[in-house]
């Protein structure tokens, strides 16, 4: 009998527990949360702000998803250290465990910026009750500053650009997207954000704040009522580093999800796994990878035998209808189409598919992520036909055969 | 379990699939109601080469990355059949970027829509097999372990 103890409520810890009872049915889990919630869809926290889903259909797994699985849910707990052997709580208790996931994910990063105390209004967009939060802070009149241009950032811009007055986005790198997009899919992406009514600063920061003005390096004043925060976040790899387990940027696992500590696991935007697409261990702050290491590290847990060899980064993001995919990594020689609303970029190398941008067409885009997933030599596919359209017509007979009338 | 798969040598490249597909998913009893002169969204598509055609559906993964993927929550496994329910989807188009065999695409209403074997549908079982005149698609029982079987039962809309 095995006393599994998960820390943290997110998807990777959905994925921890849905892996432990493929394996083992029997053996209690518990899992400690500081966040008040049972799991929601984290992304979907700008949908709720634009409308197009609610806290009903936020529920990622339905509400008797901890009871079916033998969980016991303790919310509202945060664990605040790893002793060898058990979890001790903010309030003093100490659980014992045989074996721990830290599935802790990650925290919104604020920098220093001067007299940034003095914005009442200001708030984070990471949880929902940060958006929450946002939400009771909007009203039609109000003009909002977000302080960063990823992700994070311009989803929630679009989230609340029909709640109020004007939306006005400031990064400090010179174009939106910039984890993702390179310098001409980010001015394609960005003009169609503009013409539905984001303003930006880029390549801009925030000097000084002072209650409702942001006084810019540039120069530049901006007014607002609301401030939103979304700079970038860290990896939240306290637990371990501080029990002495090797942490970096995210707390340091392998392919199995186990860290250098005995019998503790860790899965999600807090750990930081092996990235095929490099070759490295990376933080790959992405709900699949976080679903993938969850479910690998709940296996493991369990005594089974799992690993995740061929995470990659991949990212669907769209606005108003605008959708960007990307994979893996720009390297290598490139193939590109253009028109005056897409962008196609290809990267190959070495007989392999490297990775992609896709800006506006991007009907199955899932076939070059599998090939990037499983290094599909390109010798052994037709890839003049392949880079024109994403297509398995690409694939050989055989490739085909086993696709498509196989059980798969 | 049974699931849909193409011979592709004996495929037209007809496209009724697509045809039938659209109207068992349609809700509607006529077939011309359904799709003369609109847009129709089936949930499977002829693809076509060079000297071949062949359908795709969803192929019902034994460990489908769609599910995994979902940042709603919205895709899920059960009894073997691969379900989007799309009052939860919120088209993010995570599922395109993942299905290795392009089986989803965004419906009508922007919300994705993949083959769920018709099992919920008045058809009860594929339309595409049932309605494909070359039995190009089949829907049968390939599993590792056991004899393939064709579908012996017609579905109730042919």
């Amino acid at each position: 009998m095995e006393q599994y103890i998960i820390i943290g409520n997110g998807v990777a810890t959905v994925g921890c527990i849905e892996g432990i009872r493929s394996v083992d049915m029997e053996s209690p889990i518990t899992v400690v949360s500081g966040e008040n919630h049972k799991v929601y869809g984290r992304p979907l926290i700008s949908y709720y702000l634009e409308g197009k889903t609610d806290l009903e259909k936020m529920k990622y797994r339905p509400d008797d998803f901890y009871d079916k699985n033998g969980v016991t849910l303790l919310l509202g707990k945060k664990a605040v250290s790893l002793k060898e052997g058990s979890v001790v709580l903010d309030d003093g208790t100490e659980l014992p465990y045989t074996k721990l996931c830290v599935a802790t994910g990650s925290s919104p990063f604020v920098p220093p910026f001067e007299n940034l105390e003095s914005v009442k209004e200001k708030y984070s967009f990471m949880t929902l009750d940060d958006t929450l939060a946002l939400e009771k802070a909007l009203f039609p009149e109000a003009k909002v500053l977000i302080v960063g241009a990823g992700l994070i950032g311009l989803k929630c811009a679009e989230g609340i650009i029909d709640r109020v007055a004007s939306v006005t986005i400031c990064d400090l790198a010179d174009r939106v997207l910039s984890s993702i997009l390179d310098t001409e899919c980010a001015a394609l992406m960005q003009r169609h954000l503009e013409k539905n009514g984001m303003s930006f600063l880029l390549g801009d920061s925030v000097a000084r704040f002072e209650t409702n003005k942001a006084f810019m390096k540039s120069g530049k004043e901006v007014d607002f009522d609301v401030l939103v925060l979304a700079v970038g976040v860290r990896a939240n790899i306290g637990l371990v580093k501080d029990a002495g387990g090797e942490t970096d940027r995210g707390i340091v696992v392998d392919d199995d999800m186990s860290t250098t500590l005995p019998g503790v696991f860790s899965a999600g935007d807090c750990a930081q796994g092996p990235d095929l697409s490099i070759g490295a261990k990376r933080v790959l702050a992405i709900l699949p990878n976080a679903y993938m290491q969850g479910h690998t590290a709940g296996i493991n847990m369990a005594g089974g035998d799992a690993s995740l060899k061929n995470a990659i980064p991949m990212n669907s993001i769209g606005f108003f209808g605008l959708h960007a995919m990307t994979a893996g990594s720009y390297e290598g020689e490139l193939y590109e189409e253009k028109t005056e609303d897409s962008i196609k970029r290809l990267f190959t190398k070495d007989d392999v598919l490297k990775g992609y941008i896709l800006i506006g067409r991007n009907e199955r885009a899932g076939i070059y992520t599998s090939m990037i997933r499983e290094k599909t030599p390109l010798s052994s596919v037709n890839f003049d036909i392949l880079k024109k359209a994403a297509t398995t017509v690409g694939f050989d007979a055989a490739a085909r055969k086993k696709k498509f009338a196989s059980q798969v | 379990m049974k699931r849909v798969y193409v011979n592709e040598e004996w495929c037209l490249g007809c496209h009724l699939c697509e045809f039938n597909c659209a109207f068992a998913n349609s809700g509607l009893s006529d077939m011309v109601l359904a799709l003369k002169g609109k847009p129709i969204y089936p949930r499977i598509h002829i693809e076509e080469g060079d000297k071949i055609t062949y359908a795709v559906s969803c192929r019902h993964c034994e460990d489908p990355i769609c599910v995994k993927s979902c940042i709603a929550g919205a895709i899920t496994k059960e009894d073997g059949v691969v379900r989007i329910d799309s009052n939860k989807c919120v088209g993010c188009y995570t599922c395109i970027l993942v299905c290795p065999y392009g089986a989803l695409a965004p419906g009508e209403s922007g919300a994705m829509q993949k083959c769920e074997l018709c099992l919920e549908n008045s058809c009860g079982a594929p339309a595409c097999a049932a309605g494909c005149p070359n039995k190009a698609i089949v829907y049968e029982d390939r599993s590792p372990k056991t004899n393939p079987t064709d579908d012996a039962a017609s579905p109730a809309c042919f």
